[in-house]
């Protein structure tokens, strides 16, 4: 067993991987290695069919294939190297990677920068207690758009959706367009968890039943689903008494989430946050070791895959940069704090030396007028309202960052009525 | 005629803006709550002639995978799209298949063709 040694390494060949690779190349690194589990090149986004990515990168709507087309092609003009059906089964804390493949067998890949791009899976069926049986017929919308969109067959007929998620309402569509009926889509929360315009192309086109404040309380059959028992919630999210229903149905999706995919990066000693669970990441995309950096949603869950491929991009440079020597950055950390609104956020600490842009998701909607900010006078911006289903953005500039008295050591942001 | 007002929510973005809109018969009169213009051109065909664009799989033959994606080049009447799935569903192409490649030509009498949106080898399936 031979080291192969290249400059950069990256795990994951979705739109964070893919963009990395590019960055890394044409930020000047020499060999750039994407290692990819799948035969193909491209991750989830093969089996997202549907219109809606590329906006902002290209300014048109591009199904996910077509998307990641661009930027496959992009990435092989750029020189980046591809390594498919290879899956990476170990980290060590400098980054270098335990890797396995067909043809080569158990190899190791000793990078001088790596970046994490695994992306993120889905809340399962046993991360949200419903009681009842067990029977064929459960599935992730992931899992049953897999089925459909790739492997050509359906989950069933007759279709219960729980959550809100976008996949599940893409779902919703997608089933109906295939001749399923689709029961309805049953959210524990007072709001969606997806965005607005698919509620509304996906879900209100196709006259599908969709209810705020409900849970799936018991699941019905033995061998297949027959049905769901769906009861309203209170607002502490408690089953309200008396108001069960049974809803007919021969399989339930479950659109209840995505969680970042860490289980490298803990191996690696790579310091995940409690509330993203994604790394603790500075401005420049390098988690808490400095030769492992990371990018998309492996850090947190974003709504749009532009921003997965423009960060991966940033990340692959900074990587590239690292691994040459030249990414300059001082001692000096500012801490990011989330008010009283805000969920989750990303980079959590800053050094203040560059341009930054915060990520954050707030608790609650604000449905009027009202302002994203950070503190010190560094940013704010008015918006119509906010929601919890849609990332908001803060971008901090250089220049007012470098201008900070040295007694600043924490900037927080935060989303208000105006 | 009288004046009706429709909410309805502009799917020409991710934004997603809530929408006024202000019809009388099938004139539209005016749009509140977009955040762009692209909102007012949907609401217009949105009273008259709703239209999206479709995307779905057609079944290949001697392909990597036993099916691949396709869409709509254009946005296609809403009215059509049943008789469009219905229609694609009856196909089945050979691989390889490439990307842009025409599946079905003026799908239903629409005017619009449906195009692969992936390339895919022909090959022994891959999973």
């Amino acid at each position: 067993m031979t080291d192969m040694h290249v400059d950069i390494a990256i795990i994951g060949a979705g739109p964070a991987g893919i963009a990395a690779g590019i960055g890394a190349k044409e930020a000047g690194a020499g060999d750039v290695l994407v290692l990819e589990r799948d035969w193909d090149l491209g991750g989830i986004l093969q089996q997202c069919i549907h219109p809606g990515f590329g906006l902002h990168t290209f300014k048109e709507e591009l199904t996910g294939p077509e998307y990641m087309h661009r930027w496959i092609r992009r990435a092989h003009e750029a020189g980046v190297t591809f390594l498919t059906n290879t899956m990476v089964f170990r980290m060590e804390s400098d980054g270098a990677l335990w890797v396995m493949n067909p043809d080569r067998g158990v190899f190791r890949v000793v990078p001088k920068a790596t970046v994490l791009a695994m992306g993120c899976r889905e809340r399962p069926l046993g991360a949200i207690n419903v009681p009842g049986g067990r029977p064929a017929g459960i599935y992730t919308a992931g899992t049953a758009q897999r089925f459909v969109n790739i492997e050509g067959y359906m989950p069933g007929r007759r279709a219960v959706i729980l959550g809100s998620g976008d996949i599940g309402l893409i779902m919703a569509r997608r089933l109906v367009w295939e001749g399923a009926r689709v029961e309805g889509v049953f959210e524990l929360m007072p709001w969606s968890g997806g965005l607005r315009r698919n509620i509304a192309q996906c879900i209100d086109d196709y006259g599908i039943p969709f209810y705020l404040k409900h849970a799936v309380t018991r699941i019905h059959g033995r061998d297949r689903v027959e049905g769901v028992t769906v009861t309203e919630v209170d607002e502490r999210l408690q089953p309200v008494a008396g108001t069960e229903r049974f809803v007919p149905c021969d399989t339930l999706l479950l659109a209840v989430g995505l969680i970042p995919e860490n289980e490298l990066s803990r191996m690696a000693g790579v310091a995940i946050h409690p509330v993203t669970n994604g790394p603790v990441m500075n401005e420049f995309y390098q988690t808490t070791r400095p030769s492992i950096f990371a990018a998309g949603n492996v850090v947190i869950v974003y709504d749009l895959a532009d921003w997965v491929s423009q960060e991966g991009f940033a990340a692959g440079r900074n990587a590239a940069l690292y691994a040459a020597g030249s990414l300059r950055m001082p001692e000096r950390r500012i801490e990011i704090r989330g008010g009283k609104n805000v969920r989750l956020f990303s980079p959590q600490a800053i050094t203040g030396s560059s341009d930054a842009v915060i990520y954050f998701r707030v608790a609650r909607p604000i449905e009027k007028r009202c302002r994203v900010f950070a503190d010190h006078g560094l940013f704010e911006q008015k918006h119509r309202y906010v929601r919890p289903g849609e990332m908001n953005e803060i971008r901090l500039a250089g220049a007012d960052l470098r201008a900070l008295p040295e007694t600043v050591t924490t900037i927080t942001i935060d989303a208000e009525e105006a | 005629m009288e004046e009706r007002v429709l909410s309805m929510i502009c799917v020409g973005c991710p934004v997603g803006c809530d929408l006024k809109v202000t019809v009388r018969d099938k004139e539209l009169l005016s749009v509140e709550g977009n955040a762009c213009p692209r909102a007012v051109q949907f609401a217009r065909t949105e009273i008259s002639s709703p239209v999206r664009v479709f995307a779905t799989t057609v079944r290949v033959s001697g392909g990597r995978l036993p099916v691949c994606p396709v869409r709509s080049r254009g946005p296609v009447p809403k009215a059509r799209l049943f008789d469009i799935s219905r229609e694609v569903a009856r196909l089945v192409v050979p691989a390889p298949v490439t990307i842009g490649q025409v599946i079905l030509a003026d799908a239903c009498g629409s005017g619009v063709d449906i195009i692969a949106t992936r390339d895919l080898e022909a090959g022994k399936a891959s999973f």
